[in-house]
């Protein structure tokens, strides 16, 4: 059993992750802090149910997860798209999957780095429909497995892995626009000598 | 599960061991199934990093402030 006076100094760790998946959740600054706020009160409330030694970072997210899902979500006017246009597989890998053979000595990490500005990869999971950004957030961004992921949102392991796979797909798409109208893509394959 | 969402749980450490070996075995063979496991975990990787962000010291101090108070 956790004891809720060593609280404060347990979750101090995950605070900066948490508030990246908030903000990533619920889009901006003010609306994070309220929902980590709750967040917080609620696992403070809970702890002593905690078992000690268990994964504290799962717990914590699956609150984060669930009072975003089941409180905040609720309080949202803004109606949410659902559904998304079909993708091809692998878009981005597709379009850019030659590129590193074009920069010598350059891995393709290091060219997605720079091709793409932190505001953009931001911007581009904003982007997606509520019940697609959470499981690629959770997934992609935190690392969590399908069945964790599956437990946070209260929601079965194969639709999480069907929305994962489309949400993907989808953000691929997104981050490949942002980089075709910067001209950087047209740039890329028409400067000689590069 | 067809091959790239194959591709994306073996990325993901959500095969089994059997098929872990089977999947490793062929993205030895297969360059171009390796180069999309690579580009995807590469991918990845820049997606994750760009993700993150620090809390500031103010939305910290009052949610950490709200436990201070004893009757918290």
């Amino acid at each position: 059993m956790a004891d809720q006076a060593n609280f404060t100094a347990d979750v101090e760790p995950f605070m900066d992750p948490l508030y990246s998946a908030a903000l990533r959740m619920t889009r901006n600054p003010a609306d994070a802090e309220d929902l980590l706020q709750e967040t917080f009160l609620r696992a403070y409330r809970g702890y002593s149910g905690f078992t000690e030694g268990t994964n504290l970072r799962a717990w914590l997210y699956r609150i984060l997860t669930n009072t975003y899902i089941n409180s905040y979500r609720a309080k949202q006017r803004r109606p949410e798209q659902t559904e998304l246009d079909e993708v091809e597989d692998l878009y981005l890998y597709r379009r850019l999957g030659g590129l590193e053979a074009a920069s010598l000595g350059r891995s393709a990490e290091d060219e997605l780095m720079d091709m793409f500005t932190e505001g953009e990869v931001r911007d581009a999971i904003d982007a997606l429909p509520d019940n697609f950004r959470v499981p690629v957030l959770l997934a992609d961004v935190e690392g969590f497995s399908y069945k964790e992921i599956a437990e946070m949102m209260d929601t079965p392991i194969g639709t999480v892995m069907s929305r994962l796979h489309r949400g993907r797909k989808q953000l691929q798409k997104t981050l490949h626009d942002f980089a075709a109208n910067r001209g950087l893509l047209g740039a890329r394959s028409g400067t000689p000598g590069n | 599960m067809d091959a790239v969402e194959q591709l994306y749980a073996y990325l993901d450490g959500e095969l089994d061991h059997s098929t872990v070996v089977r999947v490793e075995a062929h993205l030895r063979r297969c360059s171009p199934c390796l180069e999309a496991y690579d580009f995807s975990a590469d991918l990845r990787r820049v997606i994750a990093s760009k993700c993150s962000q620090s809390m500031p010291a103010d939305v910290r101090s009052r949610l950490l402030g709200m436990f201070d108070d004893p009757g918290a």
